[in-house]
C-alpha cells in the first residue's frame, strides 16, 4: 500500500499515512486530486479505480471516506477489507466511532493504525491483537498519570 | 464511550480542535491557528521549562495544524525531547510527531537515532515497537544506515517477543524498500523464510510481505520458501473455519494471509517437487471449490474475503500458464461474476479475465463470453467497469471475432466518455489493422473512425492508413473512392480532410475516368474545405494541389490561380506563403519530366512496428499491450504490411520529401529523428534559390536528402535554446560587448557546408542567416544573407568576422560593414571576400550583435570556411593514382578513420557528397568496385597541397574506413577530421 487517506463528505481530510516518500507539495496535491475524483463518483459505482499508475481502494462508512492506494499487483477485494478491518477497530476502541472521534483524538486514530498496518503492510490482522496493545499502551499512560491525579 | 475521556485527554487541545471547528471561515481559522501558533512558541522560548505534559500538549496541537494542512516550521527539537521521556504517552506524541513532519534530510536526524537507539535496546516491547514503528514511518537512508543491520537480528532472535517480531520484519521491508544496499540478509536468510513456520498467526502475516519483497529481488537465495508456502498455504484452505479463532475473518480463515501466501508463489515458477506440487494444485482446487459454496454469511466481508482469496488462486492459475484444468475452471467462475450484482466483482471478473484471454488454454473458453462483454459495455453505468470491458474485448479479439468487436467498439465511441476515448480510438485502429482481411474493410473502419470520434484521432492513426495505403497497390483505388465520398459530408472532421487531401494528391488518378470525381470536380472538392482548416491542413492540402498539377495537367491553370491569389502567396503563414511560392514557381518552370520526378508517386513505407501500437503502449505502459500482440504476431505473422523487403527508393523518396516538406516528412519514418512539426518560417528569396537547386537532377536531389531538408529541420532544433541564451544573456548580467563564445553547435552547422556551399547557415526564432559561396584558385566569395523573421525592427546590427589564433596568418577574410538596422521582415545582404593563404585548420568566426526589443543579442558562428573549399579536382589515371600513393608514404603523410555510417550509405548520396568536396572522384581506379577514389590539389597562395583520398564503406556492417593521403600532413589530418563526419 502507497498511502490511505480518510477524508469527510465535505473534503476534509481527517488522517492521512504515507508508506511511500513524498514531498509535501506532492501529497497536498495527491489528496486534493484523489478526494475531488472520489467525491464525483456516485454512490452504487464501483469502489476501484485506476489512477495514475495506482490502484484506488476506496469505501464509505456514513459520513467519512476511507481511501486506500494499492500497486497493480495487489489484491483490491482485501484491501477493501483491510480499510473495514480498520473500521472495525476504531469502532471497538471508540465504541460506535464516529468523524469526530476520530478528529478530537486523531493521534489514537493514528496509533491503532500503527498497530494495524506498519510500512503499507499489514502487521497484525487479529483484531483482538491490536486491541490488546493499544489497551496495554493506555494502561501505561494511566499508571503514569495516576500520581498526578492523587497527590 | 464519550470522546474524549478516553487515554488521557488532552483538555486544551481538545478546546483548540473545538475552536477551529467553529471557526465560521477560512479567514477565522487562520487567525485562531496564527494565535495558537504565537502562544507555543513563545511557550517553548519562554525561560520556564515546561513540564512533560504541556510539551506534548502544544507538540500535538502544532501537529493537528500542520495536518490541517499548515506549514510548521519549530517544535521539532521539543518532539525529539520528548521522546527520552520516561513516560509512554510523552514518547509516544514525540514519534507521532517525527513520523509525521521530520524528513529525511533533518539535522535532527542524529539526535533522533540516538533516541531510537536507547529504545531499542530498553528490552521494553513497548518501547522496542514503538522506536520500529518510527523507523518503518520514516525509512530514510539516514535511519537505514544506522539500523538496518541490528533489525534482522531483533527479527530473528529466540527471546523477541511476537509483536516486536511483527514491526521488526515490517520495518526491514520499509528500509529495503528505500536502501536494498543497507539490508544485507546474507546469515538471517533461511532463519527469515522459517518464520513462514512460525506459531504466531500474526508473525507469520508480518514477515511473509518481508519475504515476498525480498524473493521479487533474490528469488534463488529464498527458493525454500516455495514449499514452507504451500504446506503453511494448505494448512489454512483445510482448516474449518474456527480453527484460527480470532484470525478467521467473517468465517473465512486467514483471508490476508492466504492472499499473501498465494502472491509469494506468484514469484516462483510452479513447484518442481511433485509432492508440492500435488499439494498446491489440491488448494487451489479446493478454493476454486468453495467458491461455489453456498456462503456462510450473507455479509459482504464474507463474500470479499473468500473471493480475495480466490482471485489471488486465480492469478496465480494464470502466472503458471500450464494446468489447462485449472485455467478452465477460473475462467467459468470469472464468467459467473461477469453478471453478479456486485459491481466490484463485475470490475474484476473482467479485469481477471483479460489476463486469462492471453493464455492459450483460455483464450477460447474467455470468448464464449462475448456476449456478456459487450452487453457490459453499453449497460454499465460505472464508466470504470465500461473500461474494463472494452479492455476484454480488445485482449479477446482475434480474426474470428474481429468484425464484431470493433463495431461494437465503433458504435460504443460514439457514446464514450471522453475520458477514455483516445485509448479507444487507438484500440479500434490497431484491431482494423490487425484483423484486417481485406483492406477495404480497413479503410471503412478507420474512415469511420475519423468521422464519429475525429478529434480523438491522433496523427499516429492518420499517419498509419496512409502509410497502409500507400503500401498497398490493391487498396488505393478504393481509398481514393472512399476518401472522395467522405468528403462530399458538408461538415467533415479536418482529419478527415489530411487523409482525403493526401490519398487523392496520391491515387486520385485511380477515379478521375469517373466524371462524377474528375481531377477538377476532385480539385473543387478538396479546395471548398481549404478555409476552414488549420495552417498545417492547408500546407498539406498545397501539397495536393501541387501533386494535381502532376497527375492532371488540366488542372494547371486552376490551381495556379489558387496559388498565385494574394491570401496564398502573400498568406501572412510564412510556411503557407513559402509553399505557394514554391510550388507556383516550380509548376511553371519545371518541365514535365522534372515534374513527374519531383512529384512522382510515395515510394511505400519502411515495414516497422505500428506506430499507433508504439503509442498505446506509451500510453498504458509496457503491460498494456497484452500478450496476445505477441502471441498474434507469432501466430500469423504481420501479415498487413507483409513483406518487409521494398525498401524506398531513396532519390525518389528524396525528391517526393523535397515536394512536400515536413508535415509528411514524420510519416516518411526514414527520418525519425527529426524534429516534427512546422518547418522553420523562412522569408527571402533565398530558399526559392536552394529549391531550384534540389529539384531537378537526381544526383543533387539526394544530396539534399541529406542537406536540404535538414537544413530546413535542423534549425528548428537550436532556434529553443538560442532563445534561450540570448535572454539569458540579457537579464543576467549587463549586455556584454564581447563578442559571444560560438555557439555549442557552431562545428555541427559547419559540418553541413563541407560538402556543399549554400543554404541556411543559422536559424533561431529572429534571425535567419543563409549562405551561398563560391571559389575559384585560392581565391573565395561569400554572400552571407541575414533575414529579419520579427515584425520589430532590429536595431545596432553589426557584423565582425575574425581569424582566432594561427588562423590570421593562414587566411584572410575581408568584408564591409552592414547597415545598422534591419527592418522586420527585411533580408540585408553582406560579402565577405576569402583569401587562402596558406593551408588551415580552424574555421573564422562571424559575431553577429543586435539589439532587438532593447534586449541585446550577441552570438558567434563558425563560417563554413573549409579547407576542402580551395580543392581544385584533379582527373588521372589508376597508373597514375597508385603511383602517387606509393610516393606519399610516409606515415605521417597519412590519416585514417574507421568509423560507423551515419548516413545513408546510397552510393548516389556518396558521390554527391564526394563531388560536393570538391575533389575529382575516379572511376576505374580501385580494383575494388564498391570503393571510391578521389584526387585533388588545395590552392593556397604559398604552395600546392596535392591529395588522395579513398573510401571504402562496408555495407554490412554499416562502417566506413577512410584514408587520406596529402603532401601536407596537417591537410591529410584536417581533411579526414573534416570527412569522418560527412558520411
Amino acid at each position: 500500500m502507497q498511502f490511505m487517506l480518510l477524508f469527510s463528505r465535505q473534503g476534509k481530510l481527517r488522517l492521512q499515512k504515507w508508506y511511500v516518500p513524498l514531498s509535501d507539495k506532492e501529497r497536498k496535491k495527491i489528496s486534493r486530486d484523489l478526494v475531488q475524483t472520489i467525491l464525483a463518483r456516485k454512490p452504487k459505482m464501483c469502489s476501484f479505480l485506476e489512477w495514475r499508475d495506482l490502484k484506488i481502494v476506496y469505501k464509505r462508512y456514513a459520513s467519512l471516506y476511507f481511501c486506500c492506494a494499492v500497486e497493480d499487483q495487489d489484491n483490491e477485494l482485501i484491501t477493501l477489507e483491510i480499510i473495514h478491518r480498520y473500521v472495525e477497530l476504531l469502532d471497538k476502541y471508540f465504541g460506535s466511532v464516529c468523524e469526530l472521534d476520530i478528529i478530537f483524538n486523531f493521534e489514537k486514530a493514528y496509533f491503532i493504525l500503527d498497530e494495524f498496518l506498519l510500512g503499507g503492510e499489514a502487521q497484525e490482522t487479529s483484531k483482538k491483537n491490536v486491541l490488546k496493545a493499544i489497551e496495554q499502551a493506555d494502561l501505561l499512560q494511566e499508571v503514569s498519570q495516576t500520581p498526578k491525579i492523587f497527590t | 464511550m464519550p470522546a474524549v475521556s478516553k487515554g488521557d485527554g488532552m483538555r486544551g487541545l481538545a478546546v483548540f480542535i473545538s475552536d477551529i471547528r467553529n471557526c465560521k471561515s477560512k479567514e477565522a481559522e487562520i487567525k485562531r491557528i496564527n494565535k495558537e501558533l504565537a502562544n507555543i512558541r513563545s511557550k517553548f522560548k519562554g525561560d520556564k521549562a515546561l513540564d512533560g505534559y504541556s510539551k506534548k500538549k502544544y507538540v500535538c496541537k502544532l501537529l493537528f495544524i500542520f495536518l490541517l494542512g499548515h506549514d510548521i516550521d519549530f517544535g521539532h527539537m521539543e518532539a525529539v525531547n520528548l521522546l527520552s521521556s520516561n513516560k509512554y504517552t510523552e514518547k509516544q506524541i514525540g514519534y507521532l510527531f517525527i513520523s509525521v513532519l521530520v524528513n529525511s534530510n533533518s539535522e535532527l536526524i542524529r539526535l533522533i537515532n540516538n533516541a531510537i537507539k536507547n529504545d531499542l535496546s530498553s528490552r521494553n516491547p513497548t518501547f522496542m515497537c514503538l522506536a520500529l514503528h518510527c523507523i518503518a514511518n520514516v525509512g530514510s537512508r539516514e535511519m537505514a544506515e544506522a539500523f538496518a543491520s541490528e533489525i534482522p537480528r531483533i527479527l530473528v532472535a529466540g527471546d523477541t517477543m511476537d509483536s516486536v517480531k511483527q514491526s521488526a520484519a515490517l520495518c526491514l521491508l520499509r528500509l529495503y524498500k528505500t536502501s536494498p544496499d543497507l539490508v544485507l540478509m546474507g546469515e538471517w536468510t533461511s532463519r527469515v523464510v522459517h518464520l513462514l513456520n512460525d506459531q504466531h498467526m500474526g508473525v507469520v502475516t508480518a514477515a511473509i510481505s518481508l519475504i515476498t519483497c525480498l524473493s521479487q529481488k533474490n528469488p534463488d537465495e529464498f527458493k525454500t520458501c516455495v514449499s514452507l508456502a504451500v504446506s503453511r498455504l494448505s494448512r489454512i484452505v483445510s482448516s474449518a473455519s474456527t480453527d484460527l479463532q480470532d484470525y478467521t475473518y467473517y468465517f473465512v480463515p486467514a483471508p490476508w494471509l492466504s492472499c499473501k501466501l498465494l502472491r509469494l508463489l506468484q514469484c516462483y515458477p510452479p513447484p518442481e517437487d511433485g509432492a508440492v506440487k500435488g499439494r498446491l494444485v489440491e488448494c487451489l482446487e479446493t478454493i476454486l471449490n468453495k467458491a461455489q459454496e453456498p456462503p456462510k454469511s450473507k455479509k459482504v466481508q464474507h463474500s470479499n474475503a473468500k473471493n480475495a482469496i480466490l482471485f489471488e488462486a486465480i492469478s496465480l492459475i494464470i502466472h503458471y500458464d500450464s494446468e489447462p484444468n485449472l485455467l478452465v475452471r477460473a475462467c467459468n467462475q470469472l464468467g459467473q461474476f461477469l453478471q453478479h450484482r456486485e459491481t466490484n466483482l463485475r470490475y474484476l471478473a473482467l479485469e481477471s479475465m483479460c489476463t486469462l484471454a492471453s493464455s492459450e488454454f483460455s483464450h477460447e473458453a474467455v470468448k464464449t463470453h462475448i456476449e456478456t462483454v459487450i452487453n457490459a459495455l453499453k449497460t454499465e453505468r460505472d464508466v470504470s467497469v465500461r473500461q474494463r470491458a472494452a479492455d476484454l474485448l480488445y485482449a479477446m479479439c482475434d480474426r474470428s471475432n474481429a468484425k464484431q468487436i470493433v463495431a461494437e467498439m465503433l458504435s460504443y465511441l460514439e457514446t464514450a466518455d471522453y475520458s477514455i476515448r483516445e485509448e479507444m480510438v487507438l484500440k479500434v485502429a490497431i484491431l482494423a489493422e490487425k484483423y484486417a482481411v481485406d483492406y477495404s474493410w480497413y479503410v471503412d473502419t478507420i474512415l469511420n473512425l475519423i468521422r464519429i470520434a475525429g478529434d480523438y484521432v491522433s496523427e499516429e492513426v492518420w499517419y498509419r492508413v496512409i502509410q497502409i495505403v500507400i503500401n498497398r497497390d490493391d487498396v488505393q483505388g478504393y481509398a481514393a473512392k472512399t476518401v472522395f465520398e467522405a468528403l462530399q459530408a458538408p461538415a467533415c472532421h479536418e482529419n478527415m480532410v489530411k487523409v482525403g487531401g493526401y490519398i487523392l494528391g496520391e491515387f486520385g488518378n485511380l477515379i478521375a475516368g469517373d466524371p462524377r470525381s474528375s481531377p477538377l470536380v476532385q480539385f473543387n472538392l478538396l479546395h471548398s474545405k481549404f478555409h476552414l482548416c488549420s495552417v498545417p491542413t492547408r500546407a498539406l492540402l498545397l501539397s495536393a494541389y501541387i501533386k494535381f498539377i502532376n497527375l492532371f495537367p488540366e488542372t494547371k491553370a486552376t490551381i495556379q490561380e489558387v496559388l498565385r491569389c494574394d491570401s496564398q502567396i502573400r498568406n501572412s503563414d510564412v510556411e503557407l506563403q513559402q509553399r505557394a511560392v514554391e510550388y507556383l514557381k516550380l509548376s511553371s518552370i519545371a518541365s514535365t519530366d522534372v515534374l513527374a520526378t519531383v512529384l512522382e508517386e510515395m515510394p511505400p513505407f519502411p515495414e516497422r512496428e505500428s506506430s499507433i501500437l508504439a503509442k498505446l503502449k506509451k500510453k498504458k505502459g509496457p503491460g498494456a499491450v497484452s500478450v496476445t500482440e505477441l502471441e498474434d504476431n507469432k501466430r500469423e505473422g504481420g501479415e498487413l504490411n507483409g513483406g518487409g523487403d521494398r525498401g524506398p527508393d531513396t532519390a525518389a523518396m528524396a525528391a517526393s520529401n523535397a515536394s512536400t516538406p515536413s508535415p509528411s516528412a514524420d510519416l516518411l519514418g526514414i527520418r525519425s529523428a527529426a524534429p516534427v512539426g512546422a518547418p522553420p518560417a523562412s522569408t527571402g528569396s533565398l530558399l526559392v534559390d536552394v529549391f531550384s537547386e534540389a529539384g531537378p537532377a537526381a544526383p543533387s536531389a539526394a544530396v539534399n536528402d541529406d542537406g536540404f531538408l535538414r537544413d530546413l529541420e535542423q534549425p528548428t532544433e537550436t532556434s529553443d535554446s538560442l532563445l534561450v541564451e540570448g535572454s539569458g544573456d540579457s537579464d543576467s548580467a549587463p549586455p556584454s560587448e564581447d563578442p559571444a563564445p560560438p555557439l555549442s553547435e557552431a562545428d555541427e552547422l559547419l559540418n553541413k557546408f563541407v560538402c556543399k556551399n549554400n543554404g541556411v547557415l543559422f536559424e533561431n526564432q529572429l534571425l535567419q542567416i543563409g549562405i551561398k559561396s563560391e571559389y575559384r584558385q585560392n581565391l573565395g566569395r561569400m554572400y552571407l544573407f541575414y533575414g529579419n523573421k520579427t515584425s520589430v525592427q532590429f536595431a545596432s546590427f553589426t557584423t565582425t568576422v575574425s581569424c582566432p589564433g594561427d588562423l590570421q596568418s593562414q587566411l584572410n577574410v575581408q568584408t564591409k560593414p552592414v547597415e545598422p538596422l534591419v527592418e522586420g521582415g527585411a533580408q540585408i545582404q553582406q560579402v565577405l571576400n576569402i583569401e587562402c593563404l596558406t593551408d588551415f585548420s580552424d574555421a573564422p568566426l562571424l559575431n553577429i550583435k543586435f539589439r532587438y526589443g532593447g534586449a541585446l543579442q550577441n552570438l558567434t558562428l563558425k563560417l563554413p570556411v573549409t579547407i576542402n573549399k580551395f580543392f581544385q579536382p584533379t582527373e588521372m589515371s589508376s597508373h597514375d593514382f597508385f603511383q602517387r600513393w606509393k610516393q606519399l608514404s610516409q606515415p605521417q603523410q597519412e590519416a585514417q578513420k574507421i568509423f560507423k555510417a551515419n548516413h545513408s550509405m546510397d552510393t548516389e548520396v556518396l558521390k554527391a557528397k564526394l563531388l560536393g568536396l570538391g575533389t575529382a572522384l575516379l572511376d576505374n581506379v580501385d580494383p575494388n568496385p564498391e570503393n571510391y577514389v578521389c584526387a585533388g590539389v588545395i590552392q593556397t597562395k604559398s604552395q600546392q597541397v596535392g591529395c588522395l583520398l579513398r573510401l571504402e564503406p562496408n555495407a554490412q556492417a554499416q562502417m566506413y574506413r577512410l584514408t587520406l593521403r596529402c603532401s601536407k600532413d596537417s591537410v591529410s589530418r584536417r581533411l579526414c577530421e573534416l570527412l569522418a563526419q560527412q558520411f
